[in-house]
């Protein structure tokens, strides 16, 4: 019996010990919090591997809605900060968190909808009149509902169509973007969502494209430079690297490139 | 959409060709599970003796708390430990968030409960059964408590598979201190999460397969290990 306590205890030190050693190797890294549509749609595995071959720091994503990413970064368990939702991330600045914001892409949003398009939204000039008429039509309508980069910002284009989401139709699922497809997809309900995810997606069953093109629907990215004063600890010199490269010809080249079936995803627009 | 038999098709792929992303996905799943299993089992056990075989004030209350830590939803285990290990926490200055070490925590607090209030009770049926045996040969209630485990062996790795069942199931709590970061702390859980939210429903399926085989996998091997031990019982 004790021979066997024993064979356990070596078992589980060696798994302990290659737990040790995993977590040391790729010595040189920064944590990037992030959004689900850069991870999902495959521009980190199309950019970073260009970063890190060339300044052999190795960039670990953690993907999650802004509201969420924010708050990794305030809490001081990320380097670096790659997020869309300007007003947040104005704010993040001005709250003494971030030192630096700059844009470093965008893409845009679109609205998402079963093909038969009961509301009627292919033929809206702008993306007020698209909301309008889906409230109107009191068809489904699924929402985020996640404090997301997408979410606020659909939140703030119900507010200036001057429509009160609120009702059975409209649906807070509280889920990332993916998810929000895949159940959007189950219940023929319109959605809103950023392009990048949308053309990525594979799921889409009934879903179509229905309106896009209006300039309200600008979806920014920034990249935020985090405050060594309120966090020391933090790995300032890496990330700095990570954000001027992002910001560089090279890595603004880098974003531009990236292509899913042939269809450029985002547009660098660094200044 | 041909998703349904696309799974199969795409779990034997995966298998087949042993994609080296997928042999690391598992490795990590296994390595984070099976660790979290063996804390849990080297605490779990003799706590669980201890709870049946001392009586003393605040034990029913004891007991009760850890029944009901079995049902402790994942995702608030995951934020509890977010919360201990995040900078801004306790013990935030050991920089574990966002590593396989966090996510063994994680699913430590998950699994500890389990293991130790299934011990518990088998042990408590079993020394009521030679508590008279055991008190004349004179054991302490400490002496008693390796005894007991052994004589409980054969119904204990069932309690331990149902542990590793919970912490091979699990994705609320990886996902949180985890971060689901490729080749870091992907693990099966979070990369079928990734892939049901990028759409592409064979894949995570298709891993949701392999990860029912590596269960089935170490439920026979401890089903063997049973059956022989038991054989040489007699």
């Amino acid at each position: 019996m004790q021979h066997k306590a024993r064979i356990a205890l070596t078992a589980i030190g060696i798994l302990g010990l290659s737990m040790a050693a995993q977590a040391q190797d790729g010595e040189q890294y920064i944590t990037l919090a992030s959004t689900t549509s850069t991870e999902a749609s495959g521009l980190f595995d199309s950019i970073i591997p260009k970063f890190t071959g060339k300044t052999g720091i190795e960039v670990r994503v953690v993907a999650v809605g802004t509201g969420q990413a924010f708050e990794i970064a305030r809490r001081g368990d990320a380097d670096s900060l790659l997020v869309h939702d300007t007003v947040g991330e104005e704010a993040f600045v001005a709250e003494g968190y971030g030192t630096e914001r700059a844009d470093v892409m965008y893409n845009d949003f679109v609205i998402i909808g079963p093909d038969g398009d009961p509301a009627g939204i292919a033929d809206a000039d702008t993306i007020a009149e698209a909301l309008q008429l889906i409230a109107e039509a009191q068809a489904p309508f699924a929402s985020r509902g996640d404090d997301s980069g997408t979410n606020r910002a659909e939140l703030r284009l119900w507010e200036a169509a001057g429509v009160e989401a609120d009702g059975e139709w409209y649906r807070e699922l509280g889920s990332g973007m993916g998810p929000t497809l895949n159940t959007a997809a189950g219940m023929d309900a319109y959605v809103m969502s950023d392009r990048a995810t949308w053309v990525a997606f594979e799921n889409p069953q009934n879903l179509e494209l229905l309106f896009e093109g209006d300039e309200a629907l600008f979806n920014q990215y920034g990249s935020l430079v985090i405050s060594e004063e309120r966090h020391p600890h933090l790995k300032h010199d890496l990330a700095g690297q990570w954000h001027q490269w992002l910001l560089s010809e090279e890595g603004q080249q880098a974003i531009g490139d990236f292509t899913v079936n042939g269809q450029q995803l985002f547009f660098p627009n660094a200044e | 959409m041909p998703s349904d038999s696309g799974a199969f098709v795409t779990a034997l792929n995966l298998i087949l060709g042993l994609d080296p992303d997928l042999l690391n996905i598992v490795a990590l799943s296994l390595q984070v599970s099976l660790t979290a299993v063996a804390l849990a089992t080297l605490i779990g056990l003799p706590l669980g003796a201890a709870l049946a075989l001392w009586r003393f004030p605040g034990h029913g209350v004891l007991v009760v708390a850890l029944n009901a830590l079995m049902g402790l939803p994942p995702v608030v285990a995951g934020l509890c430990v977010y919360l201990l290990l995040s900078r801004a926490g306790p013990l935030g200055e050991l920089g574990l968030l966002f590593t396989p070490t966090a996510m063994v925590v994680a699913q430590l607090v998950l699994v500890l409960p389990i293991i130790a209030a299934l011990a518990r009770q088998q042990v408590e049926e079993l020394h009521q059964e030679y508590r008279e045996q055991l008190t004349s040969l004179g054991l302490s209630r400490l002496r008693m408590i390796p005894t007991l485990l052994w004589d409980a062996r054969l119904g204990l790795v069932t309690v331990v598979l149902a542990g590793f069942g919970r912490a091979s199931a699990e994705v609320g709590a990886v996902m949180i201190v985890g971060g689901n970061i490729d080749g870091v702390t992907r693990v099966m859980t979070t990369a079928i999460v990734l892939e049901t939210s990028k759409g592409d429903l064979p894949l995570a399926l298709g891993l949701g397969i392999v990860l029912l085989g590596l269960v089935a996998l170490v439920n026979a091997g401890a089903y063997l290990v049973g059956e022989t031990s038991r054989r040489k019982l007699g």
